[in-house]
Parts: structure tokens; C-alpha cells; sequence
């Protein structure tokens, strides 16, 4: 497809282009600025940089969601997978919470550690579940994020992220102050339990958007928040426009990589995404490291 | 209760399901042939259970942590991207001629020389055991996600035997395996005998021991190595079993609420051989189930945890 066929008003090509090509770029776009915008609201209210949706469980528990919404409701409509999922992971976002309320140690490593060993044991129930019922490939199919499938018509669940990443910038600064403890919110007058809520509901929202429709995509919401504030300081409210900006741009580089390595096929971008995710990541925990010493 | 009462009743509890589990339903036409199936798969179970309790009561000791596993070392996925991997490459057919036991010896190796590597790494400058539990993970998390990548492009059919692979499974042991297996754990666990007698003082926390005359970062070490070289024989044996040490570590700290490591760790290989063989029977005579015991130990582990975490105050 060139830009010349589109502009000649060529039929066809305008068709790949409006149905395949526009959506694909609109929700890879929301899912780069939503993963990355709840990650970062996580790492605020838990005072962790290592904190994010793939470290604490909310993506195995909307994942869990999104199986037990397939077996309750044959025929479910994504609306209706979203809804139980969006439940799973606002469930499992709260015991996230009141699990690193009862750490003592406070190691910034420990708490996604716990995180993740929860999100292991939920995926472990997950795969039991689906074990029963023979789904096992399936799942591991639809956990894959990919958006290789995205077509006009069946990916606009995730808009509704949006207007959720909207809130999150006015409710900025109160998540700053949410992060620095309960009773020092208190004392700047915050209602301490609302903006902790209203946090968490937000990241099971857009998590649960994006795992109904595109799937898992491991790492983002964890990466780049740190480059950013690496690079820019630590103002939520400054940081969360360029956070946006940067996780698109980021998940488009992965996207157009996946695309690039085994032309003319692809590899779907969560791999492409957790490998270089997980380099990064592992580059980020070393030069903490170095810090310390 | 006193410690040798306690004893006395895992002990028994140990014997009868392991004499259930040989004995139930046999018929005097065809008990040869029973036996001769059942006997190998008990030996599994008591090695794999045993080598699971040992080495999670060890890990958890040296990290001072109650629920953690060293399944958080990324080792079961490793053993899973490996099987994946080879399935992969050379499908079903030439599955079976490659044989189980240089697949064995393939995947156990690896995992030790990975886990070795891993140590050799992350553990020599600096001794943090969270950095090195956490890029563990984060390796765990990538080998997971290039193998279910793997497994989303395979063909269904061949899909199967990974799913065979995913689940831990205590039927169709192979004896000349299981001797391999059980060599291994002995000699690593005699390798080790020295250090394990250091467990209770490790247990105080890395400056206490320090204090108290241990060559911390030597003994973590090689106590480390240890573990990976329980968890990869019994994985390779019959397949990732997650989260049954972390059950029954906790259950023998409940049990016996004492710190002295050389009353744990018995309890914990009793708790974890009884807790399979037990699991084993009833999930597969009683009630029938179709599924393996390790997908639902992996259940009841992982409620357990939550649990665990739910309840303690301080963890």
C-alpha cells in the first residue's frame, strides 16, 4: 500500500486503510498511554518505581476475569468479559494494597516481588480453571497481546480508557499526596481511602480494557514511567503528558519491530514488548544498585 | 504435644497413605502387574515431596521470608521453555526418539547451570539476595512469555504433550529416571550437610550471622546451589510443582512452632510425602478427577497463600 493508491481515491487501499490500518494505530496509541499512565499512578500511590500492573497481579486477575467471564456467559459480548474482568482486577488491586499496608519491610524490591508471586498464584488458578474445561491453548492465545486482530469494530472497548486517563490528570497531585502514607494525607485534609480508591479503579479499568481487547502486554506500565522520571524528575502532574507520549511511542517502536524481524510474518508484540522490556527492567533494578553503593 | 508425639502421628499418617495408595483395590489376578506401576510412582512422590520440602524450608530460611518459594528463581519456567522449545523444534514424533532420559538430563542440567550462573552473577559483589530474587523473576517472566508464544503458534495437536508438560505428573515415572533423580538429591543434599547444621543461625538475619562467625556469602551460596539442584532433579522428574513448599513449610512452622531446622525439615518432608501420596489417592481413586495433583496442590497452595498473607500481621 502506498500513500500515491490512497490519494488516487484507489478503493481497496482506502479500505485497508480505514478498517486495518487507522484502528490499529488508535489502539495500539490508547493502550501505550493507558499501560504507562496506570503504572505510573500505581508507582505513586505505593511510593514503589518497581510497582505496575504486571508486578502487582492486576493483569493475571483481569485475566481471570476475563476466563470466568467465558464460562459463565457462553457467547459473552466483550462488554460483558470487560465487566467481570474489570471486577477481578479492582478485587485484586485492593488486596494488593492491603497486602503492602501489612509489609513492615519496606525493601522497595520486596513488595513487587509478593506482587508477583500473587500474580503467579492467580494465573495458577486461572490455568487450573481453564484445565477442566480443555482451554488452556485458548487461554494462552488471548493472553498474548497482540493487535494483530484489531479491525474496526472490535477493538473500540478500549476508548474507554480515555476519559479514565483524563480523571487521573486532575487527581494528580492528590495520588502524589495519597503516596506519602495515610496520616500525612489526613493532615493536608485528603480523604485518604477516596483517592486511594479512585486510583484503583482507574488502573483495573484501563488494565481491564486493555487485557479484554488486545491482551497481556507485560513491562510498559513498569519501563516507562521510570524513563520519564528518570529523565524529568518526579512531578506527577508534569510527568503524566510526556508519561502518555512516551509509552505510544514506545509500544508504536515495538509494534513496527515485531513487524520488521520475520518479515513478511510477525511476532506478536508481547513478546517483542517483554523482551525488551524485561532488558530494560533489568537494566533499571542494576543501576539502582549502583546508586546504593 | 511434645516434637516426638508429633512425630509419631506423621510418621503413621506417612505409612498408611503410602500403604493405601499401594494397596487400595488391588485384585489377587492382576496385583503384579499394580504393583509394579504403583511402587515406582510412590518413590516419585517421596523424592520429589522430599526434595521440595527440604529445599523450600532452606530458601526460605536464607531469604528470612515465609512466602516466598524458589519457584520465584524462574526455574519451572525455564523447564518449561525448554520443554516448549524442543517440542517446538522437533515436534511430537521425534519427541518420543529423542528419549526421556537424555530430555532429563538436557533440562536438569540446564536449570543447574542456569541457576549457577544466576548465583555466580548476582551474588558475588554485592550479597542481595532480593536483587537476585528479582532478576530471577524478571528472567522467569521472559522465558514464560517466549514460550507462550511458542506455544500460541504450535499446532493443537502438539500443543497436548506441552500441556502434559505444563502440570506436574507422578504417573509413568521412568526407573532408570528415578534413580538418577533420587542420586542426585542424596549427594547434594550430603554435599551440603555441613552448611544445613547452619540453617538456625542463618535464620537470625544476614548481620546476626555474620556476627556469630558465619562466611555468610560462602554458605548462601553453595546452600542456594542446593536448592537449584533439588528443585531441577525433582522438576525434571515429573514437572513443575510450584507451590507445594511453600504449603508445607508453613504447615511445619505451624506444626511444631519451633526455629531448630533439624526438627523443621523432617516435619516438612513428612508433611510434603503425606500431603501427596494422600493427595494423589484421594484425587485419583476417590474422587476420580481426570487432573493431576500437582495442578491442584498448585490450587490449594496458591489459596493458601493468600491466606497466609491475609492473616499474618507482619510479613
Amino acid at each position: 500500500m502506498t500513500l500515491g493508491d490512497v490519494l488516487q481515491g484507489n478503493n481497496m487501499q482506502l479500505q485497508i486503510l480505514l478498517i486495518s490500518r487507522i484502528p490499529r494505530l488508535l489502539s495500539i496509541i490508547i493502550t501505550g498511554i493507558g499501560m504507562s499512565i496506570s503504572g505510573l499512578i500505581m508507582q505513586q500511590l505505593t511510593r514503589n518505581r518497581f510497582v505496575s500492573p504486571t508486578t502487582a497481579g492486576t493483569i493475571n486477575f483481569a485475566q481471570l476475569g476475563m476466563l470466568l467471564a467465558m464460562l459463565f456467559f457462553t457467547d459473552s459480548t466483550l462488554m460483558q468479559r470487560m465487566t467481570v474482568s474489570f471486577i477481578c482486577a479492582l478485587a485484586g488491586s485492593f488486596l494488593f494494597m492491603v497486602i503492602m499496608r501489612r509489609i513492615k519491610f519496606q525493601n522497595t524490591l520486596f513488595v513487587p516481588l509478593i506482587g508477583m508471586m500473587l500474580g503467579n498464584i492467580v494465573s495458577s488458578v486461572t490455568t487450573f480453571i481453564a484445565l477442566q474445561y480443555n482451554l488452556v491453548q485458548n487461554i494462552s492465545s488471548w493472553s498474548q497481546g497482540s493487535f494483530t486482530n484489531v479491525l474496526r469494530g472490535n477493538f473500540e472497548l478500549v476508548y474507554l480508557g480515555i476519559p479514565f486517563v483524563i480523571i487521573a490528570y486532575f487527581y494528580a497531585n492528590k495520588f502524589t499526596i495519597a503516596g506519602m502514607g495515610e496520616d500525612f494525607s489526613k493532615n493536608l485534609g485528603l480523604n485518604y481511602n477516596l483517592i486511594v480508591n479512585i486510583g484503583l479503579i482507574i488502573i483495573s479499568l484501563i488494565t481491564a480494557s486493555i487485557v479484554v481487547t488486545i491482551g497481556n502486554i507485560p513491562f510498559i506500565g513498569l519501563i516507562v514511567p521510570n524513563i520519564v522520571t528518570m529523565w524529568l524528575g518526579d512531578n506527577l502532574k508534569n510527568n503524566l503528558g510526556i508519561t502518555a507520549i512516551v509509552g505510544a511511542i514506545f509500544l508504536l517502536v515495538c509494534d513496527i519491530v515485531s513487524h520488521l524481524i520475520i518479515f513478511p510474518f510477525e511476532v506478536t508484540i508481547s513478546l517483542t514488548v517483554g523482551i525488551i522490556g524485561s532488558v530494560i527492567f533489568l537494566f533499571l533494578i542494576m543501576r539502582r544498585k549502583s546508586y546504593e553503593s | 504435644m511434645s516434637h516426638k508425639k508429633r512425630f509419631l502421628i506423621l510418621i503413621i499418617l506417612t505409612i498408611i497413605s503410602i500403604l493405601l495408595y499401594l494397596f487400595y483395590g488391588l485384585n489377587p489376578a492382576s496385583y503384579r502387574f499394580a504393583l509394579s506401576r504403583r511402587i515406582p510412582n510412590v518413590l516419585a512422590i517421596i523424592t520429589t515431596g522430599s526434595a521440595i520440602a527440604v529445599s523450600t524450608m532452606i530458601f526460605q530460611t536464607i531469604t528470612n521470608n515465609r512466602i516466598l518459594t524458589p519457584s520465584i528463581l524462574g526455574l519451572d519456567s525455564l523447564y518449561l521453555l525448554l520443554q516448549t522449545v524442543v517440542i517446538f523444534l522437533f515436534g511430537s514424533s521425534r519427541f518420543g526418539i529423542i528419549g526421556s532420559e537424555a530430555n532429563f538430563i538436557l533440562s536438569a542440567a540446564l536449570m543447574i547451570i542456569f541457576s549457577i550462573l544466576l548465583f555466580k552473577v548476582m551474588f558475588k559483589e554485592n550479597q542481595n539476595l532480593l536483587l537476585l530474587l528479582m532478576v530471577g523473576m524478571i528472567l522467569g517472566t521472559l522465558f514464560s512469555s517466549i514460550s507462550s508464544f511458542l506455544q500460541m503458534i504450535i499446532d493443537p495437536n502438539e500443543f497436548i504433550l506441552i500441556q502434559n508438560q505444563m502440570f506436574a505428573s507422578f504417573t509413568n515415572v521412568q526407573n532408570s529416571l528415578l534413580r538418577i533423580s533420587v542420586m542426585t538429591s542424596l549427594l547434594a543434599f550430603i554435599w551440603s550437610y555441613k552448611e544445613l547444621k547452619q540453617l538456625d543461625v542463618l535464620a537470625l538475619g544476614r548481620e546476626h550471622a555474620i556476627n556469630l562467625g558465619i562466611d555468610y556469602g560462602r554458605v548462601v551460596r553453595k546452600l542456594l546451589i542446593v536448592v537449584a539442584i533439588l528443585i531441577s532433579a525433582s522438576t525434571a522428574l515429573v514437572g513443575p510443582v510450584t507451590f507445594l513448599g511453600l504449603l508445607v513449610a508453613n504447615l511445619a512452622h505451624q506444626l511444631f512452632k519451633d526455629y531448630r531446622h533439624k526438627i523443621l525439615i523432617p516435619g516438612a518432608v513428612f508433611l510434603g510425602i503425606i500431603s501427596l501420596v494422600a493427595g494423589q489417592f484421594v484425587v485419583e481413586r476417590v474422587l476420580g478427577f481426570g487432573t493431576s495433583i500437582g495442578v491442584v496442590i498448585n490450587f490449594v497452595g496458591g489459596i493458601y497463600f493468600i491466606y497466609i498473607l491475609l492473616k499474618e500481621d507482619r510479613l
